[in-house]
């Protein structure tokens, strides 16, 4: 504000100044870049670029090109639609609910309950424990003679192999649930508590209700965490395959027979060209995914600048 | 540092209610009470879930403490079968325990002492993981530094795909990772491992959201007082970025601590399994062993978890992308 009117005829000057650290700041930064880029060309670009290719070739030997032939097959197999179907089931339950119950959970944390750091730190606990440990406890609470059994029977209810049902995703959905909602708990924590207390306050003063309130002003302030949140379950669900993998083996039953499995399978016939076309769709569909919830973001907070 | 300056608000917004007229109620209006049963209810959900979220670990722990026959009538129901092939029947059912009836160490013993296999396992995880969280933060400390600086479009192509990358499963990126390392000629070495790991875009995803909220007048002022591009990082962006780093380094360590696939497929030499993969196969066999072995594994992450919880904490906030 100072000096305004003086500043008017440097204008020119200023623009120059101006472009001049852009430019800087443009080529300047280019070395930071580039080991982080030439590491992921390498290992990963690249080879992506060869699994596209392998994906369009009969097999990798020979080489002969048969185009999206590898896909037609990949299509019509059973055993990959199975795979594709079960590991959209299990998103579709498991990225909405581990959103979304964090997000409940987060609001009842931020009722100002005491011992908050207590409870903080329990719900992050399950971060720490090793996978195998989690698969081993898991079986003794959903063996067929597990405790959940046990603790049911009690109430006379009828054994289940659980892991062997159809209550085996249940079961999955529920270990995932476990291990990520205190991680999502925190980034919600973090955002409602950076929500400007003014805004609520007056909307209070206006004798808004408390959905209003949550609806019309908390989930505007959270449309950028809701966004993260949403990527890093997705993230997240697919790593759970880790436990799901020990806890069934191979060859699950069909309800969790996800594409992970289907993927590592073909790994371990060499099957290359089926491999790497299952791995372009996928690549594909998250292309997809991810530009939604980029749009999405971009229409939710759009009026919330600052 | 923030939290003095939220206090201090907090206090001026209650002085300005009181002032107001609000608090000044009558002592136990109806809507206190509600609020008052309200919050006791919210308490023990809260509470009951937390409980349940901190069982298996623990679980784990306290197991580890049981002797094998103890070990085998809890949960021989269970692991019986897979472990001997046929049903021996040890107990009809499972029992939840979670205070052995003797403490006992022998499961220690033999983890620690009797067989050198475990704790050999154990350094090749050490060895493989740390180098693997220390070069990916720096590698993505100096790639945030550059996705920050400057908002193009080729680097917002980049990064873009960065996201993508990151979020592929690692079925689909083992297929690449495999042929790379085959032409590289390190299959079945340490490299094979460490190099996708130090370049995984995970965390510049993480630390580039955080410094692109560094406000440009720092930097501007920085380079006002004649500093480089690498003095600015080394001098301003850096420091600023500790908290994040911590916690995603948390993350990666945890991640890649937790490793099973990435051995299997990339390693052929059994000595040269972490000792996730190789706890892994105990499972089926020594149960006993398995809690045991499980909470030394545990061990550092736990050490880095008591250690650093309020940074970690605010690290992850960080990572949300909130403004504090």
């Amino acid at each position: 504000m100072k000096g305004f009117p003086a500043k008017k005829q440097n204008n020119k000057k200023k623009y120059k100044e101006r472009s001049r650290v852009k430019r800087q700041a443009k080529y300047g930064s280019i070395p930071f870049l580039v080991p982080s880029v030439i590491g992921a060309c390498v290992f990963f670009f690249i080879p992506f670029l060869v699994v596209i290719r392998y994906s369009m070739l009969d097999n990798p030997l020979s080489g002969n090109f048969v185009g999206l032939e590898n896909y037609r097959l990949l299509i019509e197999n059973g055993a990959y639609r199975k795979a594709v179907h079960n590991t959209a089931m299990f998103s579709v339950y498991a990225v909405p609910l581990g959103v979304i119950l964090s997000l409940l959970l987060a609001m009842l944390m931020d009722l100002k309950l005491p011992f908050r750091s207590g409870f903080r730190s329990f719900f992050l606990s399950p971060m720490m424990v090793p996978v195998a440990s989690v698969v081993l406890i898991w079986q003794v609470l959903f063996d067929y003679n597990g405790a959940v059994n046990a603790f049911l029977s009690g109430f006379g209810a009828e054994k289940v192999d659980y892991l062997k049902s159809g209550k085996a995703i249940a079961v999955i959905v529920i270990l995932f649930l476990w291990k990520n909602l205190g991680y999502n708990m925190i980034l919600f924590l973090a955002a409602l508590s950076s929500i400007p207390q003014d805004i609520i306050e007056v909307a209070i003063l206006e004798s808004a209700s408390p959905l209003q309130i949550f609806f019309r002003i908390k989930l505007r302030y959270l449309a950028g965490t809701f966004v993260f949140v949403t990527i890093m379950t997705l993230i997240n669900s697919f790593k759970i395959f880790r436990e799901v993998y020990l806890l069934t083996t191979d060859y699950p039953y069909e309800t969790i027979y996800m594409l992970q499995h289907y993927i590592n399978n073909r790994f371990r016939n060499l099957d290359y060209q089926a491999l790497s076309a299952a791995a372009i769709l996928m690549s594909l569909v998250m292309i997809v995914i991810i530009a939604i919830l980029f749009v999405a973001e971009g229409l939710a907070g759009k009026d919330l600048e600052g | 540092m923030s939290a003095d300056i939220r206090n201090e608000k907090d206090n001026a917004r209650v002085a300005a209610r009181k002032y107001a007229g609000y608090s000044r109620r009558r002592p136990a209006s109806r809507k206190k009470i509600k609020h008052a049963v309200g919050m006791t209810l919210a308490t023990f959900i809260v509470l009951f879930l937390s409980l349940l979220f901190l069982t298996p670990i623990v679980l784990t722990i306290t197991n580890s403490f049981m002797s094998q026959s103890e070990i085998a009538s809890n949960y021989g129901a269970v692991f019986a079968t897979t472990a001997n092939g046929g049903r021996r029947f040890v107990s009809a059912r499972v029992n939840l325990k979670y205070i052995p009836d003797m403490v006992s160490f022998s499961q220690y013993v033999s983890v620690l002492f009797k067989s050198p296999a475990y704790l050999l396992k154990y350094w090749n995880s050490i060895f493989l993981v740390v180098p693997i969280t220390f070069f990916q933060l720096m590698v993505a400390a100096l790639a945030g530094y550059g996705f920050s600086r400057y908002n193009g479009k080729i680097r917002g192509i980049i990064f873009f795909s960065y996201i993508i990358l990151m979020l592929m499963p690692y079925q689909v990126t083992l297929v690449p990772n495999f042929l790379v390392s085959q032409k590289l000629g390190i299959i079945n070495t340490f490299w094979a491992i460490w190099l996708p790991g130090v370049f995984s875009p995970f965390s510049v995803y993480l630390v580039t959201k955080y410094m692109k909220r560094i406000p440009p007048s720092l930097i501007e002022a920085a380079k006002m007082d004649g500093a480089g591009e690498w003095k600015v990082f080394t001098r301003v962006c850096f420091p600023l970025c500790k908290s994040i780093l911590y916690a995603t380094g948390i993350l990666v360590f945890i991640d890649y601590w937790n490793m099973v696939e990435q051995p299997l497929i990339l390693l052929s030499d059994e000595d040269k399994y972490p000792l996730s993969v190789y706890l892994s196969k105990i499972n089926s066999g020594e149960v006993s062993l398995a809690f045991a072995v499980a909470t030394v594994y545990m061990i550092p992450a736990l050490l880095v978890f008591l250690y650093g919880e309020e940074s970690l904490v605010e690290g992850i906030s960080y990572q949300g992308g909130v403004k504090s």
